[in-house]
């Protein structure tokens, strides 16, 4: 009765096209960006902040990323952490190496430098599709993490194996609380998120998945596949590179290849699958529900059986849990759980009558 | 069979005008398989040309190679009377040259309602780039509004407004082919390239079908090859016919004469060659 | 010029033992179309498994059929599962799904067994034969040749049973199309549960092998995705093509590792077959001897 939309007519294609073109949707993103930006800054607590939210914008943006190319432009990618180790060895490189280089602009940059290299491993896609793509894709992912950690440039030839990341300073100010880094990537966060949504549903878009779906009809319609496919690559592997940059600035604190190995790719592309590929809602629900997952097990574990559980039997439990779920999730719903939460809105709509 | 009244009247919009497309000794193989052998003909201006001939003929392979998804290994093509050199023709060359077209086997994106299907046919005719449409600045957004308009423009001609939201693939298989129509008719072609518009409708789907064809035809000039297994309606659609039979051409000609022409009723009544 | 053959007849003997791994990946794609992501991961529970049984006091020949009949369940269970469940999805679908089902295998074999590294004796030497290195200079040793002879008596076998035996042919035209497999009665369950069973026993044998040289551990499963660059530079329909391509991947890998390695730091072999492999597919997308894939418009 209160999600309807009757009543709410569109006089032009503008409105018709509107992000959000129900009254009660608007609000509710009004409240939801207000309690984000100021509640829960202002209430959460540091651990909540650094260790959970923090790290789910970040990776949701990766998600998004990695969304791009495979949801929207339907390639398969396993590589996405490599491309987030360039953004974040380019962000450490541009703040080491070009004094007063602000810090947006860095890590605009490091975006950029992931775009090149996503470019390069996203030639052989021209080519090679699905199953054979996935595996160029672990090509980039091992190459990458290989060359940032063998040559000694990338970490200015620090011997102690530990990089640490510099400060966050924007016009002079220093982001250190976790409050204040919270803000800063909420704001890179909605905004990327917003730009992504604008591609997807505008002419970029189509133009990805029509590469897709039928590239024969999409280049008998004059879509260049060389432009189209590379430029998904690009795009997205900008999105993982700014995810890197922040992930390595924000939360880890270090600069090093090894955090960005091939189970963080595998992490990544559980969070599209569960989430929902190819929706945008869908990676911020992946990325809290892999992020939460271990928190909750472990609080269940306490609950049940009254004591912490070994870390390595915590770890193989998790490892089976997300396999079963993924697998159930391919079966059951392969669009994920924004699915799951379309369908929940369409009762809505309904409510309080059945059809 | 006549389905649709006939195309006699005098006064035509675009009266048939001089060659848009020629094609001459086209030969086309895969590895050891001669799919068309010397294959020469030409198509008018504002024309609806037919390509008939058994299955098998290379009726396919004939239209793949108009619009470039085919390089032949022999011959050339032509349009407005220039050659086409260097590399000849590809698909993309194919679009920006006006050439539009539909499948045999339904080419739809899948993944895409109606409306963004069509929309995707004016890609051509969008300028913005990505950076534009990511933050949505003035042209990105004008663009948008104003192809949304032809496309409905499309739709409405198509008669298929209420489906405009729907995935395609929900969609029953006489309204898909429709859509995919729409998609070609989209992109404003100057030749409309259809594969067996009407493979698998029934008489009312292929009424409208035809009429859709005609109004094309008549209102927007456009040139039509079509490639239709339906006599009834290849008689009464086309100005002119081309016959094939195992890759040769055997007959071309209004359908009148193509009709009495010996060597097209023993290919199709399969007289021992 | 002799360390340039030791260094080569190293690659090789390395090459012959992922071809052993991607022997599995073949025969279930040859099988049922499926690529399955996770053989790397039976291969680490298969002998994880042997192992762990002979620590409970099995005796090798109890623990080995064991195994086997376990492999089998496995095998069987992910078919009925995984698969069935998913058997009209797209090929990127069943990827997903088959990554998924690693990390199942992966974690279990874990809690099952926990995370200690064994050792496997299977009472044959793994250092250089002596005779051999004094004549040639070449370092082989009981196990590399072992391994050589297993492999080619696999390989074999699954070629000829695949293009002359009758269950070949129902097993090759299962993977084709199931519906039409049916209708002409080849007897589908059958056929998978045939199929999982040799994977699994190939799995088996693979990590034996492999356990033997390096000891049992989660590292294995780093190895086995090595046969993935094996499969593309082989292509994934081809039995033999395994083989070839093992011993291209490995040969190159070690004689990268020996000449550019020193100059780079190290490291060449975690992604020199992969990118080797990108660029064969560039040249071959089908692979060395798969089928040609050909799209009809």
């Amino acid at each position: 009765m209160i999600y309807r939309e009757a009543g709410q007519f569109f006089t032009s294609y503008a409105q018709d096209r509107q992000l959000l073109p129900l009254r009660q949707d608007r609000i509710g993103m009004a409240v939801m960006l207000l309690v984000a930006a100021v509640a829960v800054p202002y209430l959460a607590s540091d651990y909540w902040l650094s260790a959970i939210l923090i790290p789910w914008l970040i990776l949701a943006l990766v998600a998004l990323g990695q969304n791009i190319l495979m949801g929207y432009a339907g390639q398969l990618s396993l590589g996405s952490a490599g491309f987030m180790a360039v953004g974040a060895f380019a962000c450490y490189n541009l703040i080491l190496r070009v004094p007063g280089i602000p810090f947006l602009g860095a890590v605009a940059l490091s975006g950029l430098c992931a775009a090149a290299v996503g470019i390069v491993f996203g030639l052989p896609s021209l080519r090679i599709r699905g199953l054979y793509l996935a595996v160029a894709t672990l090509a980039s992912q091992f190459f990458i993490v290989w060359a940032l950690d063998k040559f000694g440039w990338f970490k200015n030839y620090d011997t102690s194996g530990v990089v640490t990341a510099q400060h966050i300073v924007i016009l002079g100010h220093r982001f250190s609380a976790p409050w204040e880094k919270y803000l800063v990537i909420l704001g890179i966060v909605a905004a990327l998120t917003l730009a992504a949504k604008n591609m997807a549903r505008g002419s970029t878009g189509r133009a990805w998945m029509a590469v897709r779906d039928m590239d024969v009809a999409a280049e008998a319609m004059g879509l260049s596949l060389l432009r189209t496919k590379l430029q998904a690559f690009a795009i997205s592997s900008f999105y993982c590179g700014v995810g890197g940059a922040l992930f390595a600035f924000a939360y880890l604190q270090t600069v090093e290849p090894s955090a960005f190995n091939i189970e963080l790719s595998f992490r990544i592309l559980f969070m599209v699958i569960i989430g929902g590929i190819g929706t945008i809602l869908g990676c911020f629900l992946g990325a809290g529900f892999i992020l939460l997952m271990p928190v909750f097990l472990n609080t269940l574990f306490h609950a049940f059986l009254g004591k912490a559980i070994d870390s390595s039997v915590a770890s193989a439990l998790e490892q089976v849990i997300f396999g079963v779920l993924i697998i159930v999730f391919l079966i059951v719903e392969p669009l994920g759980l924004a699915r799951l939460w379309q369908l929940t809105k369409e009762r809505l709509r309904l409510w309080p009558f059945q059809h | 069979m006549s389905t649709v009244a006939s195309l006699s009247s005098p006064q035509r919009a675009f009266p048939i005008g001089a060659p848009i497309l020629e094609l001459n000794s086209i030969s086309l193989r895969f590895g050891g398989v001669k799919a068309l052998t010397d294959i020469s003909f030409n198509v008018l201006e504002h024309e609806v040309r037919a390509i008939i001939g058994p299955n098998g003929a290379g009726k396919s392979s004939m239209l793949n190679v108009i619009n470039g998804v085919y390089v032949p290994q022999e011959g050339s093509i032509a349009f407005r009377g220039e050659r086409l050199t260097g590399v000849g023709m590809t698909p993309t060359r194919a679009a920006h040259l006006g050439i539009a077209r539909t499948f045999q086997n339904i080419a739809l994106y899948r993944g895409m309602s109606v409306l963004d299907n069509i929309m995707a046919g004016r890609n051509l005719r969008m300028h913005a780039s990505f950076l534009e449409v990511a933050l949505q600045l003035p042209r990105a957004r004008r663009e948008e509004s104003e192809h949304r308009e032809k496309a409905e423009e499309i739709i409405e001609f198509l008669e298929i407004e209420h489906i405009r939201k729907t995935p395609v693939k929900r969609l029953p298989y006489g309204l898909q082919k429709r859509v995919e129509l729409g998609r070609a008719l989209a992109a404003e072609p100057k030749i409309l390239l259809l594969d067996e518009p009407m493979a698998g409708m029934n008489i009312e789907e292929k009424q409208d079908m035809c009429r859709f064809i005609l109004d094309v035809n008549d209102h927007y000039g456009t040139t039509v090859v079509l490639i239709e297994h339906d006599m009834g309606v290849v008689m009464d659609l086309s100005d002119r016919v081309v016959v094939l039979d195992y890759g040769k051409k055997i007959g071309d000609g209004p359908p009148d004469e193509v009709r009495a022409n010996p060597d097209v009723i023993n290919a199709y009544l399969g007289v021992a060659h | 010029m002799a360390f340039f053959v030791e260094v080569l007849v190293g690659g090789l003997l390395a090459g012959v033992m992922y071809a052993l791994v991607a022997l599995g990946f073949v025969l279930i794609y040859k099988a049922s179309s499926v690529f399955n992501f996770a053989q790397g991961a039976m291969v680490f529970f298969a002998v994880l498994s042997f192992v762990g049984f002979m620590e409970l006091g099995l005796p090798f020949w109890a623990a080995l059929p064991v195994t086997v009949v376990l492999m089998v369940a496995v095998g069987m269970l992910t078919e009925r599962l995984v698969l069935r469940p998913l058997v009209n999805q797209s090929e990127d679908t069943l990827l997903m799904a088959t990554i998924g089902l690693t990390f199942v295998i992966e974690g279990v074999a874990q809690l099952a067994w926990g995370v200690d590294v064994r050792r496997l004796d299977l009472g044959i030497r793994d250092e250089p034969i002596g005779w051999l290195m004094d004549a040639t200079g070449v370092l082989i040793s009981q196990l590399d040749i072992t391994a050589g002879v297993v492999a080619g008596v696999m390989v074999a076998s699954l070629a000829l049973l695949f293009s002359r035996t009758k269950i070949g042919r129902g097993l090759r035209a299962v993977a084709d199309d199931h519906a039409a497999a049916l209708s002409i009665g080849i007897p589908l369950k059958h056929i998978w549960a045939l199929v999982w069973a040799t994977a699994g026993v190939v799995a088996l044998v693979a990590g034996m092998l492999w356990g033997a040289r390096s000891g049992v551990q989660f590292a294995l499963t780093f190895t086995a995705l090595k046969a993935l660059p094996v499969l593309i530079i082989g292509g994934f329909t081809s039995v033999p093509g395994v083989i070839v391509a093992g011993l291209i991947v490995g040969a190159a890998e070690k004689l990268a590792e020996v000449y550019i390695g020193p100059s780079v730091g190290g490291g060449i072999e975690g992604w020199l077959p992969y990118v080797l492999a990108v660029l064969f597919l560039l040249v071959r997308p089908e692979g060395l001897f798969g089928e040609k894939i050909i799209r009809r418009v």
